[in-house]
């Protein structure tokens, strides 16, 4: 804006000199120093869109030569049998499982993390506001095999007690009915999920909250609105896509889980309606058990499930940048 | 992405600089503290587990300290590469360890990758050898031909070992099960520990109705390879599946790797599973089998080599792939095992690794090699069989 009203108001003593700089300008792009960038930013954007499209077409080609063995539907199909004769798998367990899975730990962990954030910037202390916000950080700095080791060894013989009372009071649901094996399953797997994104939802989402302006909640209070109202009318709205986008890059890391869920979860290949029993298996997991002793046939299967793996990813990240931006106008990136 | 958050919020950059920065301080001091406290408190866990660990190999080092004299390192050097299945890594270690102290000029990195892969690196030629839980198939044994400049890759048998069946199960010390009973229990058709069959077998022991909590394998193992094969070679109308490294039944529970079934034996009252007899220490109970002797066998080191000594050679020529006999007729010979293999080129070794394979793979196959295996709760290839490999590996080239 400023240099349009300047350029309007600059008075063109003469048009040729001005044009002959102009040339000058454009010339000087084509000095050496400048092509030699030019050049090079440009040669690394090529080679990178290379490199992936490399990447692409290989991963393509493998999992086309794999699905071209399968004996059965390789989405619909139940099993996964990459060395027999002759091969059947489908990835219809994985899809579901790794969709639950995520769902549970997105379900249980985003109220959670976005009241650690509220606490953290608008209502706790300074001084406990800041251990809280570093004790979430070193959740986020734990491995995921430690994780895994954890939810094996003290979270899941834990869990008879929870899985006695859903099945008690809920089992006629159908979705928290227990048959009484041991604890492995989707809602064991979910839950710890769920603790590994918190940190990632939290940190990003309080983030957000502490960039509301001031003015929106000083004005809130003003008009006698109550903490929580202030919260509700302004601090939310602000924050809501920057805690969507909070929580789709946790989905990210709960679909994406593997060391974790493969050291809990009891895999099995067919889909139970309860979230209780064992039943479906996810991706990753999947990938990670199966990759060691894989034939050859079996690692062009399991590249496979991993391309459904990261289409089902592209697809919830679009979904989530088509829910930002309708938003955006409640944002207050624009206010 | 994580600690450039964090540093953010500490920086702050919104109004109020300065209570913020005492605060940023105190924190910070904190943190390091309670670091301090993580810190020493993981060495001395650290030095607690070094000090166990330290225990058990100075009985096993010292008692074979005197075994270095059968490595023959000639003029091997340099550095041998080999990777393949996870169930003979112990051992693998174990021998290891021995060649290393007597032959300091080889250094041998044995990657447990498991067998599938192990035997993919070996035909892409990135190894010396491969280790595997089951002979080369033919499929596999052509695309080997490639590393081996066109000549066969063979297998060796090496290393034995009994498929444990574990059990939780209170009050019940001792169990017999046979291969129809165990192909029914991890079929989903026997559901109770009280079952009849089950009864029939153990006529004194005090069953409990507890349900029967069968555990398999998620990832795909050589063990669950040689367990079904086992239930289908002598149960065959009560195990319909087919073979293979990948579980068949529906139903069940599954875990990752032997350790984590042994986890799970250990945690879950009234679970069952099957492992390499290493993971069932720790006050696990196992199975003994009905086999077709008088009496039932119990799972050991001893009684597994005795089965496998009654297997027969299947391979052609110097490649040594054994067909097991999962229904011996020996008293105390234990049906339920796991032979695992070296596979090498019989001609076409790479020159620069050639001396340093022979050199550790004669030691292995060498008397003081075997009697090592025991220690590790492995069974030793019967002599009959160690002597062919024996003069295999002196031929290779």
């Amino acid at each position: 804006m400023d240099i349009s009203t300047q350029n309007a108001e600059a008075p063109p003593p003469t048009p040729q000199p001005s044009a002959a700089v102009l040339k000058s300008a454009s010339r000087g792009a084509t000095r050496p120093g400048d092509r030699i960038f030019l050049g090079l930013s440009r040669g690394s954007g090529i080679f990178l869109l290379a490199i992936m499209a490399a990447i692409a077409a290989f991963l393509t080609y493998r999992a086309a030569l794999a699905i071209s063995k399968d004996h059965g539907n390789f989405l619909t199909t139940f099993e996964w049998n990459t060395s027999l004769e002759p091969a059947t798998f489908g990835i219809a367990v994985l899809a579901f499982g790794t969709v639950v899975s995520a769902l549970i730990a997105m379900v249980l962990a985003v109220p959670v993390a976005v009241g650690i954030a509220l606490f953290i910037t608008h209502y706790a202390p300074r001084r406990l506001g800041g251990t809280i916000a570093y004790v979430i950080d070193l959740l986020a700095a734990v491995p995921s095999i430690v994780y895994g080791l954890w939810g094996a060894l003290v979270l899941v013989p834990h869990m008879d007690g929870l899985f006695g009372w859903l099945d008690h009071y809920f089992g006629w649901t159908g979705i928290f009915e227990w048959q009484g094996g041991a604890p492995r399953s989707m809602l064991t797997v979910g839950i710890l999920l769920a603790i590994m994104i918190l940190p990632i939802i939290t940190n990003v989402s309080r983030e957000v909250f502490r960039q509301v302006p001031q003015m929106h909640e000083e004005a809130a209070l003003a008009l006698g609105a109550t903490r929580w109202e202030v919260i509700r009318m302004s601090v939310l709205p602000f924050g809501r896509s920057g805690v969507i986008s909070a929580s789709m890059l946790g989905l990210g890391r709960a679909l994406g889980e593997t060391m974790a869920v493969a050291t809990v979860l009891s895999p099995t290949f067919d889909i139970n309606a309860s979230l209780l029993d064992p039943g479906g298996g996810t991706f990753a997991q999947n990938i990670a058990s199966k990759f060691s002793e894989a034939t050859p046939l079996g690692q062009d299967a399991l590249i496979a499930s991993g391309l459904v793996l990261f289409v089902i990813t592209l697809l919830v990240n679009g979904a989530a940048r088509v829910i930002i931006n309708r938003r955006k106008e409640y944002s207050g990136a624009n206010a | 992405m994580t600690p450039t958050l964090a540093r953010r919020h500490l920086d702050g950059g919104s109004w109020k600089e300065l209570p913020k920065v005492k605060l940023q301080r105190k924190n910070r001091l904190r943190a390091l503290s309670l670091g301090a406290v993580a810190v020493s408190g993981a060495l001395a866990l650290t030095a607690c587990g070094s000090d166990d660990t330290g225990k058990s190999n100075g009985g096993g080092s010292s008692a074979s300290a005197s075994n270095n004299s059968a490595i023959k390192c000639d003029d091997a050097k340099g550095q041998l590469q080999a990777s393949g299945s996870s169930a003979q890594k112990n051992a693998i270690d174990a021998w290891v360890a021995q060649f290393k102290a007597a032959c300091s000029s080889v250094q041998i990195n044995y990657n447990p990758t498991g067998s599938g892969a192990g035997i993919t690196a070996f035909t892409q030629g990135q190894t010396a050898f491969a280790g595997s839980d089951s002979p080369l198939k033919p499929e596999e044994a052509t695309a080997a031909k490639k590393a081996c400049g066109g000549n066969a890759a063979i297998d060796l048998p090496m290393v034995g070992g009994p498929i444990a069946i574990g059990y939780n199960l209170d009050g019940v010390d001792n169990l017999t099960l046979d291969a129809s009973t165990l192909a029914k229990i991890f079929d989903g058709k026997i559901t109770t520990w009280n079952d009849k069959a089950i009864a029939k077998l153990n006529p004194d022991a005090k069953l409990p109705s507890t349900k029967i909590q069968a555990f398999h394998r998620s990832d795909e193992s050589g063990t669950t390879d040689n367990f079904t094969k086992y239930l289908k070679a002598v149960a065959p109308s009560d195990w319909k599946y087919s073979g293979g490294k990948a579980w068949q039944a529906k139903g069940g529970q599954s875990a990752q790797g032997s350790s984590g079934l042994a986890q799970q034996v250990k945690q879950v009252p009234g679970a069952i599973s099957y492992f390499e007899l290493s993971y069932a220490a720790d006050g696990i109970n196992t199975v003994d089998l009905k086999t077709d002797a008088a009496t039932p066998v119990k799972a050991t080191v001893e009684n597994a080599t005795k089965a496998i000594a009654t297997a027969k050679v299947a391979g052609t020529g110097n490649d040594l792939a054994l067909s097991l006999n999962y229904k011996p007729t020996e008293e105390g010979a234990y049906p339920l095992t796991l032979v695992t293999y070296e596979i090498v080129c019989e001609k076409g070794n790479k020159a620069d690794t050639l001396a340093a394979t022979k050199s550790f793979l004669t030691y292995i196959a060498s008397e003081d090699g075997q009697k090592l295996l025991t220690d590790a709760k492995y069974a030793p290839i019967p002599d009959e069989i160690i002597t062919k490999v024996r003069s295999t590996i002196s031929s290779l080239s």
